[in-house]
């Protein structure tokens, strides 16, 4: 209201012939400043945003500060194997902070490691599936007609299926390996992307600056992309995050049942396999700490999409 | 046909200024229907009219009566079920119904620019001002980014806004709705068009600015000679600003003539309607006059002259359909020709069979 109203004063100022300035607070105040300020209004949403921050630095760092590589059969001794957490290595003397699992790799270290794999294909399957789905949804959206009825048709098939299925029957085609994986769930998931970016393209394309655009004899794909696709963006950001935290869940679970990676290359999902079988032995350590490191991670996605979705949302605004 | 009667005064008077009297556009029994499951809807039904360079024409007419639907035909923005189904669109010697795709994109934007209603809704809120009058450019223009943006500076200076390199790495949304709509006009502005279409440009201001907005639009097209429609339903604007009225009924249009002359004396029934429903008119405390009944509507529309049901004057003769064109007067230098599509034209000069 305020805004609205010294805007209206630097109009009238225009007709004396003074110079006004528009909006002073708004260009001190840039997008970015507010929406980080918005941002850390919920101590929650800042409290998972660092914890994830951790949990990526740290996974991205494992290497140089675990104490162990646990994909390096030759520092892995037998000997350690399912140690509780505090325990002290046989042969070489060093603490087992979290214990051990059953072929005798530090916890500590393989869940650090398993993040980085689960973080990387979680990331890496949710852009990618962003991209090809919100493309589809898009050219769905603009094109309208025969061809939004056959993209959307398929969409609603994909999404008829649980996920868990589509994905079980496809790395059982594909076979075991990362990228398989990485296919299996974008294969799984550019149905989200492409449903809602259609919902928000099919409301921006009525928008009068569409037809603007169209008046000033832009071409269709500069429409598209650079008028459409950037008004998509708020939902799509909410969904890459609700999505990014539901392939690193799904990956966990094809691991879990042991379709996923390979026992090599332990994920968070393996390792809470691996441990699964101890548990009625009182050996609790072996999944449940990696268990609660999945845990960590997905919630602090998911609340860190959260309050995204509550910042970019114009109905919520404050 | 006003146009070629002007056309022809400036024969007259000089063959040099013939050019210069050449109308910028000239449509010719334009009609666009709309095939709906109920039936089709005529939104333009034979619609004839002509714009001069530096001139502006006011569309005027209610909501449904067809005006918006004549600027996007000329556009070539109508959009299925709809479809120009006759008549010609003579722009620069070339008729626009009948352009494809490619060609038309070339001119819009380019030749023929248009500003719309909410200056909230025409700009992208996401990109910034300079982005999107550079792009309005470099669509047309085969220049360098820095020589399209020197030119949306000048644009921008050009309709008044105050700062303009300020106001360019501004974001639409920290500009007040008066500054908006000078962007969008900037923009329609800034390849030089030759024809401007305005859809209501100022219905979504207030009052003051809507003063100045019309100003300076009106300064612009002299400026510039370009020629610009402005369709409005606002006869208080258009009588400020247009050159020419044309009033616009359920597709057709129903009068046309000098600004002053038809807001004075008009000669149609509903545009004298329209006029005493104006509060400017009316002593303080009278009751306003208002056309009784609605607007019909346009899948069965009654037959004959459309405007019958609500016209106080209409008798036998207002069953048959009445003549497109009925000049009253002939043109002059001053004023332009008239026409109105009535069997009992008000007025006392009249005489039409």
């Amino acid at each position: 209201m305020t805004s609205t109203l010294s805007d209206d004063v630097s109009d009238v100022q225009k007709l004396d012939g003074t110079v006004g300035d528009a909006a002073p607070a708004a260009a001190a105040d840039s997008p970015f400043r507010r929406f980080v300020f918005e941002f850390v209004e919920s101590p929650v949403a800042t409290a998972a945003l660092v914890v994830l921050a951790l949990i990526i630095v740290l996974a991205a760092i494992a290497p140089l500060i675990t104490p162990q590589n646990p994909y390096d059969l030759g520092q892995v001794d037998v000997l350690d194997s399912r140690l509780p957490p505090g325990e002290v290595s046989m042969s070489t003397g060093m603490t087992f902070w979290l214990g051990t699992d059953g072929a005798g790799r530090d916890l500590l270290s393989a869940i650090l490691y398993g993040l980085r794999i689960s973080l990387a294909v979680g990331v890496a399957s949710g852009f990618l599936a962003m991209a090809i789905g919100s493309a589809i949804g898009l050219i769905a959206a603009y094109a309208g007609g025969r061809v939004e009825t056959l993209i959307m048709r398929l969409v609603d098939l994909q999404l008829s299926f649980p996920a868990i299925l589509i994905a079980l029957m496809l790395v059982a085609v594909l076979g075991k390996g990362v990228d398989k994986i990485i296919i299996a769930l974008v294969a799984v998931q550019w149905a989200y992307y492409a449903r809602t970016v259609r919902g928000s393209a099919l409301v921006e394309r009525q928008k009068e600056y569409v037809e603007a655009a169209r008046c000033l004899g832009l071409s269709h794909g500069r429409i598209v992309f650079r008028h459409i696709l950037p008004n998509c963006l708020p939902p799509l950001i909410v969904v890459v995050t609700v999505q990014t935290a539901h392939a690193i869940a799904l990956e966990a679970t094809l691991s879990f049942l042991g379709v996923g990676l390979p026992q090599t290359e332990p994920s968070l999902g393996l390792l809470i396999a691996n441990g699964f079988n101890y548990m009625l032995s009182g050996k609790y350590w072996i999944s449940t700490f990696p268990g609660i490191a999945l845990l960590l991670t997905i919630m602090s996605i998911n609340l860190v999409g959260d309050q995204l979705r509550d910042i970019l949302n114009p109905r919520l605004q404050r | 046909m006003s146009a070629q009667a002007e056309n022809s005064v400036g024969t007259a008077s000089s063959g040099a200024e013939t050019s210069h009297h050449a109308p910028a556009l000239e449509v010719d029994s334009l009609k666009t229907h709309f095939f709906t499951k109920a039936g089709i809807v005529k939104a333009v039904d034979g619609v004839s009219f002509s714009v001069a360079p530096g001139e502006i024409l006011g569309l005027v007419g209610e909501s449904g009566s067809g005006k918006s639907i004549t600027g996007f035909s000329l556009m070539g923005l109508i959009d299925p079920p709809g479809r120009v189904v006759e008549g010609q669109m003579i722009f620069a010697g070339r008729d626009l119904a009948q352009l494809n795709d490619v060609e038309m994109r070339k001119i819009r934007g380019n030749r023929i620019a248009m500003i719309f209603q909410d200056p909230m809704m025409t700009l992208n809120p996401v990109l910034r001002v300079d982005t999107q009058m550079v792009e309005a450019v470099l669509a047309h223009q085969n220049v360098s980014r820095k020589t399209a943006l020197e030119m949306a500076r000048d644009a921008l200076a050009q309709v008044g806004i105050p700062a303009p390199e300020r106001r360019l790495t501004n974001y639409p949304h920290e500009l007040s709705g008066g500054m908006r709509q000078r962007v969008a006009i900037a923009i329609a502005f800034i390849n030089k068009p030759d024809l401007i279409i305005a859809d209501e440009p100022t219905t979504a201001l207030d009052v003051t600015i809507q003063a100045q907005i019309l100003f300076e639009a009106q300064e612009l097209c002299r400026k510039t000679r370009t020629a610009m429609i402005w369709i409005t339903h606002d006869l208080a604007v258009v009588a400020a600003l247009a050159d020419r009225i044309a009033v616009m009924y359920a597709g057709r249009i129903v009068e046309m003539g000098g600004a002053d002359d038809v807001i004075d004396r008009p000669a149609h029934p509903y545009t004298e309607g329209l006029i005493g429903s104006v509060p400017g008119h009316s002593q303080h405390g009278a009751r306003l006059t208002q056309i009784p009944g609605m607007t019909p509507s346009l899948l069965n529309l009654p037959g004959g002259c459309a405007f019958r049901t609500r016209c106080k004057h209409a008798d036998q003769a207002c069953l048959a359909e009445p003549e497109a064109t009925a000049h009253m007067t002939e043109a002059t230098v001053s004023a332009p020709a008239r026409m109105v599509r009535c069997f009992h034209p008000l007025g006392g000069g009249a005489n039409v069979a």
